[in-house]
């Protein structure tokens, strides 16, 4: 294939056909046709958004109350960028602290080795005794000031950072969950007919209503455990209650995928003889992946609009949160910064569902319309 | 089925010894669909026997049964009523020794032509070596001229392309009989005059039996020894068995103005049309029939003349 083509394909692949015209015109295909589709792919698209700020400015201009206004695009924009130069501001604080902190471990150590050395030249005893416990604590504080960690309360961009986690964690637990039951129901009708009731009722259910009784379950674990766990609470709530949520799509479509394998295909099976597992992993789990992903893609999105509700209300850190304390805050800031994290959100899940795009597309044989 | 007669070609050579026991027989077979109502009988008491090492041409009209009887074969249905032997032995389901050429391809999307070949040696020839595979795989793969091609998809390969990959899958297990659903339908002619060589190559150098459905009497001519028609359905038969005493290699211009095989060609072709005529006519006089048939009742009357029955008949209701 030629670079060309191998370009245009990349360009399906990943699911951004913006950047078809620029490769086309840059090998210098038709310019009109080229010219027509930058319009439809860019200039449409940006005239659209600029009416829509316009119009957002004007509404921020009526929509006032006496104690509120809404926020317009420049407020909001000042905010976010407020709010990135606040998260840098604190890192470079934090990592100045940090090497004050390793200074100062530096000094101690070297204090309490030369107290230690002092000890044993010392004669008397008693002395001896006294200058070695004083090494012992300069090192130990040493040691503290080495394992610093800055404790500031998390910025705007650590709470992405958390949410990020928690949905991707929540939805591992629920792919892991939801594949190995989805194919078993795709190829057992008796064990679909077993499992369809849980997944008709559950289906529907707000991840509201899930929230309480996984927060019961996760204290429950919690309170059983004797060690120290590896995930804070909050964090498991909120994480679980996005898995019951992203569960369901995953499952129905990878039962859809896996009940309507080509019986072409598993003709071909039977004419090779091919072993239970061997007709599982080379023709069924290839054939449905195509759908498969498509289920994994609404998860990740349901998933990802769960979540904010869930950290809202679990308390856990994360973006929901952060609105949250926003709004219970009520500075002057308030609703600039709920609006910035509102399009930081879409933002967000919006490049998830463009990189499960990518991944389905991956495994649709380079023919992502047959997908 | 009752056609009534037809000229039988004349043999060139002497009729042949007794032949060898068949490596495939069908005995009283019978195939239907779906039940109740909705059910179709497509096969009826097909009875066949295939001579091992021969080349036999199935045609037939599109939806006669042709795909069941191949699949009937193949293993992959199971006949209703009557059996398919395979050696002596019953069938009951499909094995690589019955190897079946699909007739939409069935080839894995997501794998290459050198995946989709390898995929049934690696099944079939587990207990060898993975080098003598491979090799196995490429030889196969350069038998049908896709090395070019190895590398790519299916939906990045040409119509004939996809039945030569088809075809090498199958044809790389080895199988003891060779089972062609249609192979070359969808192909153009040129490509099919190709492939038809091909396909007669393989045969004779790998010295296998092989039974190839088409719907096209010349093409049957020409690879087969012995050729049989398969009746229209529903309830389709098999038809009478034609022999085809041609000299091989078979060459295509020099055939088209041999006597012998434009009597052939003639005779197969007027008893299919025949056969396909007698069927619609049947299928109208059963349309035209009346829904609800009256009961069958023999009027009692002494022996008379008919006509004084019917005039009688009349002057009774006129009473
Ligand atoms: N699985 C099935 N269920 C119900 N009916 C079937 C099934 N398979 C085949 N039939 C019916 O049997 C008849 C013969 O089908 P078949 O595919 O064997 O025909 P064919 O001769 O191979 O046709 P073509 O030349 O078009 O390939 C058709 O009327 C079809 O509707
Ligand atoms: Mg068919």
């Amino acid at each position: 294939m030629s670079f060309r083509g191998f370009l245009i394909k990349v360009c399906h692949v990943t699911g951004l056909p913006v950047l078809e015209p620029f490769v086309r015109l840059a090998y210098g295909e038709d310019p009109k046709e080229q010219f027509r589709g930058i319009a439809k792919f860019i200039l449409v698209p940006l005239l659209a958004v600029g009416l829509f700020l316009g119009a957002w400015s004007m509404a921020a201009r009526v929509v006032v109350t006496d104690s509120m206004k809404l926020p317009g695009p420049g407020e909001t924009w000042n905010a976010g960028t407020q709010l990135f130069a606040m998260h840098f501001e604190q890192r470079r604080a934090d990592a100045e602290k940090q090497r004050e902190k390793a200074r100062s471990a530096i000094k101690l150590y070297a204090q309490a080795k030369a107290t230690e050395k002092i000890a044993q030249k010392s004669e008397d005893p008693a002395k001896q005794k006294a200058l070695q416990a004083r090494a012992s604590v300069l090192k130990r504080q040493a040691l503290d000031a080495a394992n610093y960690v800055p404790s500031s309360a998390p910025t705007f961009v650590d709470q992405i950072i958390t949410s990020l986690k928690t949905v991707f964690f929540g939805f591992m637990v629920a792919t892991l969950i939801a594949v190995p039951i989805g194919i078993l129901c795709g190829m057992s009708p008796w064990f679909n007919a077993a499992f369809n009731p849980f997944i008709q009722v559950f289906k529907p259910v707000s991840p509201l209503a899930w929230l309480p009784l996984a927060g019961l379950v996760i204290v429950w674990w919690y309170s059983s455990l004797q060690s120290e766990p590896f995930f804070s609470k909050a964090f498991l709530i909120s994480a679980i209650t996005v898995s019951l949520c992203s569960l369901w799509p995953t499952l129905v479509n990878t039962t859809l995928g896996v009940a309507s394998v080509d019986k072409d295909y598993l003709n071909v099976a039977r004419v090779l003889n091919l072993s239970w597992s061997q007709r599982l992993f080379k023709i069924i789990l290839p054939a449905s992946l195509p759908l498969m992903f498509a289920g994994l893609r609404i998860s990740l999105g349901v998933g990802w609009m769960v979540l904010i509700a869930a950290d809202m209300l679990a308390q856990n850190p994360g973006l929901g949160k952060f609105v949250w304390d926003e709004f219970q805050n009520g500075s002057s800031l308030t609703y600039a910064r709920i609006a910035f994290s509102v399009i930081v959100i879409g933002l967000i899940g919006l490049l998830l569902d463009r990189f499960m795009i990518f991944l389905r597309n991956l495994v649709s044989f380079g023919n992502p319309a047959a997908a | 089925m009752s056609i009534a007669t037809l000229a039988q070609p004349v043999s060139r050579s002497s009729p042949l010894p007794e032949p060898p026991p068949p490596i495939m027989t069908m005995r009283g077979v019978s195939k239907g669909f779906g039940q109740g109502i909705t059910r179709t009988e497509v096969l009826s008491n097909i009875n066949l026997k295939i001579r091992p090492g021969e080349f036999l041409a199935v045609v037939g009209f599109s939806g006669s049964g042709k795909t069941t009887f191949t699949n009937l074969l193949a293993g992959l249905e199971m006949p209703d009523e009557g059996e398919v032997l395979f050696e002596g032995q019953p069938i009951t389901g499909p094995g690589p020794e019955r190897g079946l050429v699909f007739q939409n391809y069935s080839l894995l999307p997501w794998l290459t032509v050198r995946g989709n070949i390898a995929l049934s040696v690696n099944r079939v020839f587990s207990h060898w070596p993975s080098r003598k595979r491979r090799d196995h795989v490429e030889k196969f793969i350069n038998m049908v001229g896709l090395k070019h091609a190895a590398h790519r998809r299916p939906h990045e390969l040409s119509g004939g392309m996809r039945q030569r990959t088809s075809l090498a899958r199958t044809l790389a297990m080895k199988p003891k009989v060779l089972l062609l659903d249609e192979p070359l339908s969808a192909l153009d002619a040129l490509t099919r005059s190709v492939l038809q060589d091909e396909i007669l190559r393989i045969w004779r150098e790998e010295q296998q039996t092989c039974l190839m459905i088409t719907n096209d009497v010349d093409e049957a001519i020409i690879v087969a020894d012995r050729i049989v028609a398969l009746n229209p359905g529903p309830r389709a038969s098999l038809g009478p068995m034609f022999s085809v005493e041609l000299a091989r290699p078979r060459n295509r211009t020099e055939l088209n103005h041999d006597e012998y095989f434009k009597g052939l060609r003639n005779a197969v072709t007027n008893y299919l049309v025949a056969v396909r005529q007698k069927d619609r006519d049947d299928q109208a006089a059963r349309a035209s029939q009346p829904r609800f048939e009256l009961p069958e009742l023999e009027p009692i009357v002494p022996s008379k003349p008919s006509v004084s029955v019917f005039s009688r008949s009349v002057s009774n209701s006129g009473q």
